[in-house]
């Protein structure tokens, strides 16, 4: 059900983009459908080799050992050990929310697992490769990056000085 | 408001982009690392396992299509509509913590996953906001927005969990973003967009 409405939201805003661009002029309106629909077919292939590939790639990740370091007594190395896992977790936008919340039921601490979906959600490898650097200038790519360091651990620590809720 | 707008020149073209080739190197790479994993549950797991996961791979890739689609039309239309003086003026390089704090309640309402994100802040990028306020409004999209923790997040992790992780999470954007500005300012100065 959410899924619709958030469909519905997109195309809502498409719809209102559109009809702006239309009533400033027809040119307008034809290079953005045109220019959309490019960006669109270029970026199929790799839309294509993530989400089909993003299946295979989770059901050969070891959830098992994902969790054993991950406990709510590895302290901050597990938080080390969480943000390199979740850095380099591929997968589309299931992966990384699945193991986390495979890794918190077989006894993973929640710091370790809020770190392990933040460093996921920033840096996620395929993400960067197939749609980062494609599509945004590189200097903000990398600045980004590197912007978003501290943040695992910055929530982390978060998560630690506040308690589960 | 009261001001009358002059007739705006003739755009100069927003969108600079690299010539792309639909594959590259680091897409075949990630193609490789896919079919070795097919490979190993192939041959590990037997074909219906192998046959289950595809299916179920083709099925969402069939649902993110339409959402992928309006994130590169949003994208489109953004950088043509944007007036680009109001986007430096909000969200600037001159628009400080409140530049940042705009992009960053920009990046957690606009709907969609992250499949749209990239097209949408590189449009705001070519249109004149700065880059610390464009990496808040990504870090905000990726670790605050609702659409995402709607869709994805609560069905693993329930309602409570996703309150708590957002509540902590929502200074992450605004440091980010001035982490971006300090980096850019002293060690990126001459990084080109290249």
């Amino acid at each position: 059900m959410t899924l619709y409405i958030v469909e519905a939201l997109l195309w809502v805003m498409v719809a209102a983009l559109a009809l702006a661009a239309a009533v400033k002029g027809r040119i307008l309106f034809r290079d953005g459908v045109r220019e959309g629909t490019m960006d669109f077919v270029r970026l199929l292939p790799k839309v294509m080799i993530g989400v089909i590939g993003s299946g295979f790639i989770a059901a050969v990740m070891p959830p098992d050992i994902i969790a054993r370091y991950l406990g709510p007594d590895s302290g901050f190395l597990g938080v080390i050990i969480a943000v390199l896992g979740g850095a380099f977790t591929p997968g589309g936008p299931v992966v990384g929310f699945s193991i986390g919340a495979a890794a918190l039921k077989s006894g993973a601490g929640a710091p370790q697992v809020i770190a392990y979906i933040t460093a996921w959600a920033l840096y996620a490898v395929q993400r960067f490769f197939l749609w980062e650097l494609p599509i945004m200038p590189r200097r903000l790519v990398w600045l980004r990056l590197l912007a978003s360091l501290p943040l695992p651990f910055l929530v982390a620590a978060g998560a630690m000085l506040l308690g589960r809720p | 408001m009261t001001t009358v707008e002059p007739t705006p020149p003739p755009l100069p073209p927003i969108i600079k982009r690299r010539k792309r080739k639909p594959f590259d190197w680091s897409t075949a790479g990630i193609g490789l690392m896919m079919l070795t994993a097919a490979a190993i549950v192939y041959f590990r797991d037997g074909k219906d396992r192998f046959l289950e996961i595809l299916y179920h791979d083709l099925w969402l890739f069939a649902d993110v299509l339409l959402k992928v689609l309006a994130g590169c039309l949003i994208g489109a239309f953004l950088a043509r509509l944007l007036p680009r003086e109001l986007v430096a003026k909000w969200i600037g390089a001159e628009s400080g913590i409140v530049g940042l704090l705009i992009a960053t309640l920009l990046g957690a309402v606009l709907p969609g996953g992250p499949v749209t994100i990239y097209p949408i802040a590189s449009a705001l990028l070519f249109v004149g906001a700065d880059v610390g306020a464009t990496i808040a409004f990504i870090t905000s999209w990726t670790l605050i927005a609702y659409t995402r923790a709607l869709v994805w997040e609560i069905p693993f992790f329930g309602l409570d969990f996703v309150i708590w992780r957002t509540i902590i999470s929502l200074p992450l954007p605004i440091i980010a973003g001035l982490l971006a500005r300090f980096f850019g300012r002293t060690i990126a100065k001459n990084w080109s967009d290249t």
